[in-house]
């Protein structure tokens, strides 16, 4: 079986990269396969480096509150390019009540501050599409 | 005076029966205690287990090495100056913040800038789309700088602004005002942040490449040193390197390395180092570890002062002093339970003054889901008004000297921070260090480490991963929405219309001329603002010049 490959992404301007890397390093260490983008990516950068990397999850991480505008756009560009089959999810300071507006602009889930890795490994574990 | 044998021998009597009758009914909650920079604390702290010389290592207040103080009668004098990092939508609605936290009460103003205006793109650029207004106020031309400080008197006030790449520009702007406002730029106060090498490490908002990065951090020390006397041309940041995850010892430690790789390019500018050195100002963040945070200003100071001395040889007093701004730590806020973190901060602010900082920002309990909103910000100012008017703390001059514990910690995170340097020394200094990763990837491992501390319970973090309850959602939430961005980008396509756009093009060919050479670059940036170029139009200018930086 081909071993899930995570990108984790940091789009926009912002530079608060702290979280990004931990929760990159936390799924290596569950045994994906993990590519982090480095900080201030367009969303087609994002999109593009997830087809070419062939990932089957993409985490976004934003702190600056551009979320809203930054999240969606990432999931309409994967539907454009016909690979909306990857998941998407996210992370940052996000105020719970964009977090049912991100989930109907197709994010999966938002982990915000706080989170224990365990529960963004368990929402890979439970999303992983059989073969 | 008790014989330090004597109290060694008395302390092992004690750790063999006092202390081992207790432990075989009341054990120790766990085996080994230890500091986040990962000191080992004892069991109990005597005379005989801190070693340090009054004279030599403690000294008095406001006067070498510092370790009490930077001023002789600290607070009894006055109270740390209560600046508030604020900044947010447009430049209208971020004056109309100023305002209120001034009639609050607040005496220094601290800007936040969103971050096109960090990393020097206009309102109107694509890749400030969502970004407007959002984690700090836009600025695009001196127009909405003019609104920004509109009925604050610039003779009156000290502002301190978080900028760095595009520092140079923002500065000119806010010389421009205050020559409209006819406040002579010798009569300035306040403070640029300036620091970009903290930027490659740990904060991300970089735009050119680390030499001439350089060369704009140098041209605004010495325009600074000739022209705004009394402003401090850099605040050297520790904040947000401790922010990504790094430890005490290394906040302390890459921080100071930071100073001296700004104070080797200024000298060797050819200016003689009590020139400047005076004017150089530092910026901490207080953690959560209550006594090791007391310790780490403390270790702070007392070490600079000797670099300052013995390394580069200074001579003034001003110049050995570390003179700090505080802010209490983000990182430390709590989504969870927010109000929980009107205490968490009451605490490190506690620890920012008994550490004896210069200035402090106490973070609002909403700042983990949003900006903070007026009321949040409030309690967050009147926490300081509490510590600094109510506790009675102010009265005493560094009341934790003395303190077997506080004295112990403060010169192992000395050591810890001494060894650091040597280590960048050994790699050849700072840029090297950054260049090789060293400096980011010490930062992430301890950042990970943190995270594994909290999801183990060897950190309790309350609300989180102990003492949790089910929670509704907080009322109210700061909303910067997209409105803002419109009306901003509405803004700037009015002023690009009415300027004299053949001023723009010739007064931008100047500045990327001046870039070309070793010349100070800020009277070509004076002219270009007060002309009307953007911000954006300016960055660009020099990224024409000076390439941009690529991470990785």
């Amino acid at each position: 079986m081909k071993k899930v490959r995570i990108l984790i992404a940091k789009p926009g301007l912002d530079g608060h990269d702290r979280g990004a890397k931990v929760i990159a390093r936390a799924l290596r260490d569950a045994g994906f396969e993990v590519i982090y983008t480095g900080i201030r990516q367009t969303p087609e950068q994002i999109v593009n480096t997830a087809i070419q990397e062939d990932v089957d999850f993409i985490g976004l991480s934003c702190l600056s509150g551009a979320h809203n505008t930054l999240f969606p756009k990432v999931v309409e560009l994967l539907k454009e390019k016909g690979a909306d089959d990857i998941i998407v999810f996210g992370g940052g300071v996000i105020p719970p009540e964009d977090v049912d507006f991100l989930k109907s602009k197709g994010i999966k889930a938002i982990f915000g501050p706080g989170t224990p890795t365990e529960e963004t490994i368990k929402f890979i574990k439970e999303n992983i599409k059989g073969e | 005076m008790d014989d330090m044998n004597e109290i060694l021998k008395e302390k092992e009597r004690w750790e063999n029966s006092t202390v081992k009758k207790s432990l075989e009914k009341f054990p120790e909650r766990k085996k080994d205690f230890e500091t986040f920079s990962k000191i080992k604390i004892k069991r109990l702290y005597t005379p005989a287990d801190v070693n340090y010389s009054y004279l030599k290592d403690l000294g008095f207040p406001g006067e070498f090495p510092f370790t009490r103080g930077v001023q002789p009668t600290m607070y009894r004098g006055r109270l740390w100056t209560m600046r508030q990092y604020a900044g947010f939508g447009t430049a209208e609605d971020t004056n109309k913040r100023y305002h209120y936290l001034l009639k609050a009460g607040q005496t220094g103003l601290s800007v936040a800038f969103d971050l096109p205006t960090q990393i020097g793109y206009d309102s109107d650029h694509p890749m400030s789309e969502g970004e407007v207004g959002k984690c700090g106020v836009a600025i695009d031309t001196l127009k909405d700088m003019e609104i920004l400080f509109d009925g604050i008197p610039l003779d009156k006030v000290t502002t301190s602004m978080t900028i760095n790449s595009t520092c140079a520009i923002i500065l000119a702007m806010y010389i421009a005002v205050a020559e409209k406002q006819g406040v002579p730029t010798k009569e300035l106060k306040g403070t640029v942040q300036n620091d970009i090498l903290k930027e490659y490490i740990a904060r991300g908002t970089h735009i050119f490449p680390p030499e001439p990065s350089m060369r704009l951090v140098r041209d605004v020390i010495l325009y600074c040193k000739d022209h705004l006397p009394q402003w401090n041309s850099i605040s050297i940041s520790g904040y947000h390197i401790r922010e990504a995850g790094a430890t005490a010892i290394q906040e302390v430690a890459f921080t100071l390395a930071n100073g001296i790789t700004y104070v080797q390019k200024i000298i060797e500018a050819g200016v003689d180092v009590d020139e400047f050195a005076g004017r150089l100002s530092f910026f901490f963040n207080s953690h959560n570890n209550f006594f090791e945070e007391i310790a780490k200003f403390r270790a702070a100071r007392r070490l600079w002062a000797k670099i300052m001395k013995e390394r580069f040889n200074a001579k003034k007093p001003a110049s050995m002093m570390l003179r700090f701004h505080t802010q209490t730590a983000g990182c430390t806020l709590t989504a969870q339970q927010p109000d929980n973190n009107i205490v968490r901060v009451a605490l490190q602010a506690l620890a920012a003054v008994l550490g004896g900082t210069q200035s402090l920002h106490t973070n609002s309990r909403d700042e983990a889901l949003a900006l903070p909103t007026e009321e949040s910000a409030e309690i967050a100012l009147r926490t300081q008004q509490i510590i600094g008017y109510e506790s009675g703390v102010a009265d005493f001059i560094d009341p934790m000297a003395g303190s077997y514990v506080v004295e112990s910690l403060t010169n192992e995170i000395e050591q810890g921070a001494m060894e650091y340097i040597r280590k960048i020394d050994e790699m050849g200094g700072v840029m090297k260090a950054i260049e090789l990763g060293y400096i980011q990837k010490e930062i992430a491992d301890s950042a990970y480490a943190y995270q594994k501390a909290i999801e183990n319970k060897e950190y309790i973090v309350v609300g989180v991963n102990e003492f949790v309850k089910p929670e509704e959602p907080p009322k109210k939430i700061l909303k910067v929405d997209m409105e803002k961005e419109l009306y901003q980008k509405e803004k700037l396509r009015k002023v690009k219309e009415s300027r004299d756009n053949s001023k723009v093009a010739e007064k931008l060919k100047v500045l990327k001329e001046v870039a070309k050479t070793d010349q100070n670059i800020m009277p070509a940036i004076i002219d270009a603002v007060k002309a009307l170029a953007t911000l954006g139009e300016i960055s660009d200018a020099l990224r024409e010049v000076f390439g941009e930086y690529k991470e990785m």
